[in-house]
Parts: structure tokens; sequence; C-alpha cells
């Protein structure tokens, strides 16, 4: 492949990279409202990740890009910003899922349940919702978000454990429905609970939910994009430091040959408590900065939907892969915010403005069809394609590539 | 606490509960006949039975717009319903194992799985966009026929409508066919020595494959007829509504025992039952604290304990790890 070269030579890449750079910030200023330009912005991010340079150049030019020039395209464009800010939240819920389902291999379809219990804790207690279980004094001052991050990990923590315990035992399939189990019952808890006390305020949701006090007087989607970006890179170098530690090993031993582990002296039972421990703190803490950011928060928010949306990201990029988790959360994210919902715009222009197609006049198209609908066929084909064509995904990780190669290469030999 | 109002209400319950049991056992058919072969739960099943739904709502919404659906007797109706569902979802289902599970057969087991949540996701919208296309709703109602609508007393408190009826013999007729074929039949013996051992079975001169897709088409065929008879019991049906009741009747295919048949019928009935007891006097028990909502999470807390407790299920074999 050519255009692989270009990327491999670094007298070419880092001009490329410095251009697309200029090029594509330049094409959002120009057209703050084009969806064509935002995604040559990211494009060029991932080019820069991708291109051969030093790692120092690497770290400067992301920097510039995430952190000086994804701040001045919100300010042309706020919706961009939330768009970030949403990969980020994303990004931070598909590392978490990354622990658990790419390095220990237990395919966990509740996923999302750590992430409503996180929510849940800031905005009850956030909000003047917590008086009618207490009493009085509350919400609680903005500045206690800053605690409720680690309370939220340690809640959803926990909430990992307890649901861990009980189904560890289990054979991997049947894991995985015990977990979407669990996700339905947390959100069926959360949809129910405003009786016989009112904990949740059920399908009404809670609101308004406290915000974090903001420093330097920045504006306030400003904060939240540089809160979500600093989050994610605690959780990556939190990630990277895992894979490598002996409990990484451990978990990715489990992965390969549970039964093997076990006799290696793995600590089955532990190991895989604390990769659902572990993968749950992540989501806990984005419940809580999640729950801060929207000021609302209820069920709907928490769906088994959510739960294989992560799931998706996770596959897309390559599980068990850290760049692959945020590459995917990247993709399926802007799939959802941007192409789909750019698409059901546009559909509806051209039926406003009377377009005909091959004698065909747009407005007479179903009201129902909505292309921003279409998360799940999204998630579907991704889960399918990938499956079929590419099972360690786009940004691979190297054990997991080289186990897919060897099943395949096994069967190819020991054919029954 | 009124113990005679617990009582008095007690049959309409039963009934209610075998109703849905009968509808659960239907499609935990699907999962545990692909379980007892493949090892893999089948997600899509959910959807495999949904769509037997929608195929026998447009064949009845067909007839009415036609006027006829009231001329026909309605037994002939049904029948004609029922045995279009059950062709579509045995076409489909034949049509996933073919295009997303085939491909995968050797691959780490998690793939599979993986590859099957995408197809049911998939599925879901595909039915979506076509019937937003084609109707401009993916809300169905069912079109009621009079006749299997006229209740029954059986006592004053108590009557039961014909089409519950109809549900139950249905059901009934169907299970009793399918265990005839799996115990009785040529076929049936290949499909279980395939559950057994698909090596020595492919040495016997069994095709393995014709097999396998054998019984993803019985079971896509019982999920149909589940699909149709839901329809015709509930009225109403969307892309997404068989998602639920897919998830409860593999937790019945676990509690009667995963991969076994008898095992199936019998966990359907028994979380029909508990499910439907849960939802008329969790509430009454309680004081109205707890209420009909939480018959879900009830389904789920058995599926967790048999899990724990006793992963074979009811009638189920010890189950080994694979090495």
């Amino acid at each position: 492949m050519r255009g692989a070269r270009v990327i491999r030579r670094p007298l070419v890449a880092i001009p490329l990279s410095v251009l697309l750079l200029i090029v594509s910030g330049a094409a959002v200023a120009s057209f703050p409202r084009s969806v064509l330009a935002f995604l040559l912005f990211q494009g060029a991010i991932l080019f820069i990740y991708l291109a051969a340079m030093p790692g120092y150049l690497r770290a400067a030019l992301l920097a510039v890009a995430l952190l000086v020039m994804m701040p001045i395209i919100g300010a042309y464009n706020v919706y961009y910003l939330e768009i970030a800010t949403q990969v980020g939240i994303f990004a931070a819920l598909a590392l978490g899922l990354n622990i658990v389902v790419g390095l220990a291999g237990l395919l966990d379809l509740g996923y999302v349940a750590f992430f409503a219990v996180g929510a849940y804790s800031w905005a009850i207690f956030g909000s003047p919702h917590a008086n009618q279980i207490f009493g009085g004094g509350f919400p609680l001052a903005p500045g206690w978000f800053y605690l409720f991050i680690f309370v939220g990990l340690a809640v959803a923590a926990l909430a990992g454990v307890l649901l861990g315990l009980p189904v560890l035992r289990l054979h991997g399939d049947y894991l995985a429905i015990v977990t979407l189990g669990f996700g339905e019952v947390i959100r069926v808890l959360a949809n129910n609970l405003d009786k016989p006390i009112n904990f949740t305020n059920g399908p009404k949701g809670i609101t308004p939910i406290n915000r974090p006090p903001v420093p330097f007087g920045l504006p306030y989607a400003e904060y939240s994009y540089f809160l979500v970006l600093l989050i994610v890179l605690v959780v990556i170098v939190v990630n990277r430091r895992l894979e490598d530690s002996h409990i990484g090993r451990a978990w990715e031993a489990i992965r390969e040959d549970q039964v093997a582990a076990q006799a290696m002296g793995v600590p089955l039972v532990r190991a895989k408590l604390l990769a659902f421990a572990c993968g749950a703190s992540f989501a806990g803490v984005m419940g809580v900065v999640f729950a801060a950011k929207q000021v609302f928060i209820n069920p709907e928010s928490f769906t088994f939907l959510e739960s294989i949306g992560v799931l998706a990201m996770v596959i897309l990029g390559g599980m068990g892969s850290i760049p692959g988790a945020v590459l995917g959360a990247t993709i399926v994210t802007v799939l959802n915010l941007q192409v789909l919902k750019g698409l059901s715009l546009w559909l509806n222009e051209l039926k406003n403005a009377g377009v005909v197609i091959l004698g065909y006049p747009l407005a007479d198209l179903p009201t129902q069809l909505e292309p921003a609908k279409y998360e799940r066929m999204i998630f579907g084909v991704i889960l399918v394609v990938m499956m079929i064509f590419r099972p360690q995904g786009f940004l691979p990780a190297r054990r997991r590539q080289r186990e897919i190669e060897v099943t395949a290469e096994e069967h190819k030999t020991v054919t029954v | 606490m009124d113990v005679e109002l617990l009582i008095g209400i007690l049959p309409q319950v039963v009934i209610d509960g075998l109703i849905l049991g009968f509808m659960y056992a239907l499609i935990a058919l699907g999962y545990t006949m692909v379980y007892g072969v493949l090892e893999f739960i089948n997600f899509a099943h959910s959807e495999v039975f949904i769509f037997g739904a929608f195929v026998g709502v447009e064949i009845m919404l067909g007839l009415k717009s036609a006027g006829v659906l009231e001329r026909f007797p309605w037994i002939l109706v049904l029948v004609v319903v029922l045995l279009a569902g059950m062709l579509a979802s045995a076409l489909l289902a034949f049509t996933i194992e073919r295009v997303a599970y085939r491909p995968l057969r050797h691959a780490p087991r998690l793939i599979p799985l993986i590859s099957a949540i995408g197809v049911s996701f998939f599925l879901q919208d595909v039915i979506r966009l076509t019937e937003s296309i084609w109707r401009n709703a993916f809300n169905l109602v069912y079109p009621t026929i009079e006749s299997l609508n006229v209740r029954l007393e059986i006592t004053e408190t108590i009557d039961v409508s014909i089409k519950s009826l109809v549900v139950i013999v249905a059901a009934l007729l169907m299970l009793w066919a399918l265990h005839a074929l799996v115990n009785r039949t040529k076929v049936g013996t290949a499909i279980r020595a395939v559950a057994e051992d698909q090596a020595a079975a492919s040495l016997m001169g069994i095709n393995v494959n014709r097999i396998i897709s054998l019984t993803f088409v019985i079971g896509g065929a019982m999920g149909g007829a589940a699909g149709v008879l839901f329809g015709v019991q509930y009225g109403l049906i969307n892309p997404y509504t068989g998602f639920i009741p897919g998830l409860k009747a593999f937790t019945a295919a676990v509690l009667g025992g995963i991969g076994n048949i008898p095992g199936a019928m019998l966990g359907g009935l028994v979380l029909g039952l508990l499910e439907a007891f849960a939802a008329s006097y969790l509430s009454l028990l309680t004081g109205g604290a707890f209420g009909a909502e939480y018959k879900d999470i009830f389904a789920f807390s058995i599926l967790i304990l048999i899990l724990i407790f006793r992963p074979k299920g009811l009638l189920g074999e010890v189950v080994r790890e694979r090495a």
C-alpha cells in the first residue's frame, strides 16, 4: 500500500502532519458548519498518531491539536466541542470495558449499569432531590463534585465486585447473559425506585444537577471538555500500566486459556473480580462527570443500547487495544452524532426544498423514516462485519492478534 | 390482607401464566436446540421470533384491507398465518446461520456470540426500516377477529377467551410434534447425534452442516409460531418487542437445562407461571410498594440463582469446561 509507506517515512510524514493540521483547522474556521471539515480535523489527528515520527514530536502535535486547536474550534462551533466531549466520555467507557472484555476476556453486556451507578450517585446528592430522602440540607455545594468523582469510582467498583462475586464462576456466555440481566435490573430499579422511598425519581429523572465550579472564568463547555480530556489521559495511563503489570498478564492468561491459567497459579476469582472492579470504576467516574455535564439524567441514558454501543467501540478498535478503544469511541460517536444526524437534517432539507429524484418527490417519503434513529443498525453492522472480516479490530493489540491467528491455524490443521 | 381476594384471582393467574409459559417454551426451543448442537447462544433468536409476528400481522392486515378477514373461518386464517410466520422465521434463521455464524464456527468462543448480538440489533432496525417505508409506522396492532375474543365463563369470576385456548392448544400441538420429530425419526436421531459429538456423527455419515442448518430451521419455525401467537394474544408489536421475551425464553431454557428439549418446555412453563404470580401478587403482598414492574427483575434473579446453585438446570446434565 502506498499510503502506508508515506506514513512510515518521517521526512514526509512530519511536514504532512503539520500541513494536515493547518489545512483542517483553516477548513473548520472557514466552514464552521461543514461536517466534512471537522472530519478532516479528526483524520489529521489519526494521521499524526499513525505517522512515523519521534515520540516527543507526536506528543507535541497531539497536544497542539487537542489542547489548543480543539477549544478554538469550539469557539467557532460549540457543537463540535460537545462532540469532542462525548467522544472523550465514551473513550473512557470503552477503555474500561476494554479491560473486562479485551484483556480478561469476560463479555460484559451490562456495562452501562456502572455508568448509571456513578451518574446517579452525583445526581442524587448534587441536586435538591436528596432532600426528599434525607429531609434537608441539599444540594451539596458544587465543590463536592470533585470528591464525588472518587465516590462514583468507589461505588461503581463496589457494584462491580457485588455483581462479580456470584457470577464469575460461570461459563463465558452465561456470564454475558447474566451481566445483560444485571444491566436491565439496574435500569428497572432506576425506573421504579421512586416508591416506597423516592431515590431515583423514576422515569422523570433528576434535575437540576449541580455543575462543578469553573476556574479562570472559562466557558462551561470548554471546561468540561478539558476535564474529560484530563480523565481520559489518566485512564489511558492507568490502562497502560495495568496492561504490563502482574495482574494485566494474569488477565490475558485467563482470556487465552482459563484452565491453563489456573494451573499456573493465577487466582481466577480474584483476578476476574479485579477486572470487573477496574472496568466498573472508570465507568463510575465518567458517570459522575456525565451527570454534571448533562444537568439532567433519567434511566433512558442507561439502556442496553448504550452497553452495546460501547462494546461496538471496543470491537471496532480491537479487543485489548488501548488506541483501538479510543479510535472506536471516536468513530462510533461521530457516526451517531454527526453522520446519522447529518443525514437526517440533509434529508429534511431536501424534502422541504421539494427535490425530486428520478421522478419521485422526496416529500412523499414516509415521515417515520428518520435516519438519526438507526443507531442499532450501525452497531449491528459493525459487530457482524468486524467479527467476520477483521476480528482483531482496526488497531489490533499484538498479543490478541496472535491468539486469533493461532486459533485459526490450529483449526486449519486439525479439521474435524 | 385479604386472603379471599388472593385465592379468588388464583385461577386467572394460573391461566395467564400458562399462556405466557407456552410462549416462552416455544421460543426457548430455538435457544436450546442451537445450544445443544453448537454450544452457542443464538442471540438473534428474539428477532427471529418477532419477525414471525410481523409476517403474521402483515398477512392479517392484508386480508383485512381486502375485506375478507371476517369472512373466512377464523381457524383457517389462523392456520395460514401461523404457517406463513413459521416459514418466514425458519428462512430467516437459516440465512442468519449461513451468513453470520457459519464462517465463525472455529473462532474463539466470544466471537460468534458478538456476531449474534450484532445480527440481533441489525435485524431490529431492518424491520423498523421496512415497516417505516411500507406503512409509515412500526408499532403495529393485530386486527381483531371477533370470534376469537369471545370469553367462555368457567365460574362467575373466571373466564377464558377463545384465543387463549387456541394459543395453548397450538403450542401443545407444536411441542408434541417437535418431541416426536426429535425422538422418533431418523432426522431426530441425527440431530441428537450431532449434539452429542460432531466428529463422531460426521464419521457415521451424517452431514453435520445440514443438521446444524436444520436445527436453526426448526428452532426458527417454533420461534415464528410463537411470534404469531404472541401477536394474536397481546396485539401490539414493534421491532423491539422481541428482545425481552427472547431474554426470558433464554432464561427458561437455562432453567430447564440448556440443550435439553423437554427441559426448555418445562422451564418455559415454570417461568411463565412464576412471572404471572409475581405480576399479580407482588403488589398485593407488599401493599403496593413493589408493583408488577419488578417482574422482569424477578425473572433475571431466577436466572442468576439457577446459574449459581444448579447450573445444569432442572433437567440438564452437568456441562464440563472445555479445555
